[in-house]
């Protein structure tokens, strides 16, 4: 038998009972979609802030034939996402991988990939503020009487207020859900423009916030309505051009400044997408020629 | 020193059968109605299945509240006692589980503990052995989870079942949460979802 090193930690990191008490809140919070469960949140080997809920949920579902992807903000290869990644693939052994569609669960920082998840997939999500209504109210107290009365007027005053100095709601992030009906949810920081990918998902959702304790979830085939008025609808993002790297419409776009003088493009911010239409030969304005080698 | 039945064989591998189990079951609670089989390696105490006591064993410990059948033998409580360490309540209304071994014989629904407006996830889960998941009347199911609806025909059930979970789903977001445990598989009904007896 080898002799364990210092670090011989349980499979996935986590304590046994620890994993029951989240896999016990993961089925509640199925259960009641939208509800924020509360849960005992552990401290992790990285920072508050850092996708700590995520980590712990993802710890506790996963097993040792899952397949991770990991993301932040859509991009596979920034800090956070690499060393999530790499914090799987050392505590649990587990495969990883970049490809959406060779994922089982894939955790993600503020953003939904654009190719559609599929059935029997998991999306985990990082929150750092699960409280839609925290920013109007930050009280726990009078939130948890607000969701348990279902009283969201205040949510609509904040959207009326955005028309009423702006002309259009304003927010842009952060946009508030109704789930199944019945509660509004704060779907993490991802743009309003993943909003609709939510709505009747084939992959199960699930949403966990460390610092906050709190652990959500979007069964698949659920409603999700983004809030809005009869005479202002929900409009997601649009942008007035393709990507740059790979001519790619009606996805999300980053901003990436090319120079002092105002240049600037606009790629896709999943990285996976891009590169994975790239391999296919699609090509945007400043990607370039193909290589007469990879012809 | 002679076998105490207690003792008999847990999980063989307790990391690795847990996250097994437990994806089964989250399989079940977010897909409502699809059967998922569950047949793990375990051999308690009858008339406990090695289905429903593998779900006993992956969700419960010492903090949580289990309930047993008033008419279950000692033995399967003195095994899900050692296994699991779970304080065992004879209150319905306290308990964080509760284990029915016969369906039919299952207390209403109403009588567990069904959580707060505030607080709904403090409710029971109810781990329900029932004979068979299929050749019973069929039922149709609608809510969060199910593309449409679908249908289930468990064997087993509680009597006035439809009645009692309508009135469990009128509770929204309070209520309890169901695991129909067959021998060798599971149906899950969370309170999201509707009950209706299928036209045939």
């Amino acid at each position: 038998m080898n002799t364990p090193s210092i670090a011989a930690y349980n499979f996935a990191y986590l304590d046994e009972q620890t994993k029951r008490m989240i896999r016990r809140a993961i089925l509640k919070a199925i259960a009641i979609p939208g509800y924020q469960t509360p849960f005992a949140s552990r401290e992790m080997p990285m920072p508050y802030g850092w996708g700590t809920g995520g980590v712990q949920v993802t710890a506790s579902i996963i097993g040792p034939d899952d397949v991770l992807k990991v993301i932040d903000q859509g991009a596979d290869d920034t800090t956070n996402a690499v060393s999530i990644r790499k914090f799987f693939a050392k505590v649990a052994n587990v495969a990883v991988t970049t490809r959406t569609g060779e994922a089982t669960i894939v955790q993600t920082r503020h953003r939904i990939p654009e190719e559609p998840l599929s059935e029997g997939q998991i999306l985990v999500y990082q929150v750092p503020i699960p409280e839609p209504l925290r920013f109007l109210e930050p009280r726990e107290t009078e939130t948890r009487t607000m969701h348990a009365l279902e009283e969201y007027g205040l949510m609509h005053v904040k959207l009326y207020e955005d028309i009423a100095r702006h002309g259009h709601i304003a927010t842009t992030y952060d946009y508030p859900v109704k789930v199944e009906g019945r509660y509004v949810m704060d779907p993490s920081p991802t743009p309003k423009f993943d909003n609709p990918k939510m709505h009747m998902s084939k992959a199960l959702q699930l949403f966990g916030a460390g610092r906050e304790k709190r652990i959500y979830a979007v069964p698949p085939y659920s409603r999700v309505v983004s809030l809005d008025f009869d005479d202002h609808p929900f409009e997601p993002q649009t942008f007035d051009k393709p990507c740059a790297m790979c001519g790619a419409e009606s996805v999300y776009l980053d901003e990436v400044i090319l120079d002092d003088r105002g240049g600037r493009m606009f790629v896709c911010s999943d990285t996976d997408h891009c590169e994975t239409r790239r391999a296919k030969g699609h090509r945007g304005e400043l990607a370039g020629e193909i290589p007469e080698a990879a012809q | 020193m002679p076998a105490r039945s207690e003792f008999a064989a847990g999980f063989a591998d307790p990391v690795r059968d847990s996250q097994t189990v437990f994806r089964a079951v989250m399989d079940a609670m977010a897909h409502p109605g699809r059967i998922v089989g569950v047949a793990p390696e375990l051999t308690p105490p009858t008339p406990l299945t090695a289905t429903s006591g593998a779900i006993v064993l992956c969700l419960c410990d010492s903090d949580t509240r289990l309930w047993i059948d008033d008419n279950s033998p000692p033995a399967v409580s003195e095994w899900l006692g050692f296994q699991t360490g779970a304080p065992l309540t004879g209150n319905p209304a306290e308990a964080a589980f509760a284990l029915v071994l016969d369906g039919e014989a299952s207390p209403s629904l109403g009588q567990f503990c069904l959580g707060t407006q505030e607080y709904p996830d403090r409710s029971t889960t109810l781990v329900m052995q029932v004979q068979s998941l299929t050749g019973g009347a069929p039922l149709r199911l609608t809510g969060p989870g199910i593309d449409g609806s679908t249908t289930i025909a468990p064997v087993g059930l509680p009597r006035d079942f439809l009645t009692h979970w309508a009135e469990n789903r009128a509770r929204f977001p309070r209520g309890v949460d169901v695991i129909l445990c067959a021998p060798d598989s599971v149906v899950g009904l969370p309170r999201s979802v509707s009950l209706s007896p299928e036209r045939v």
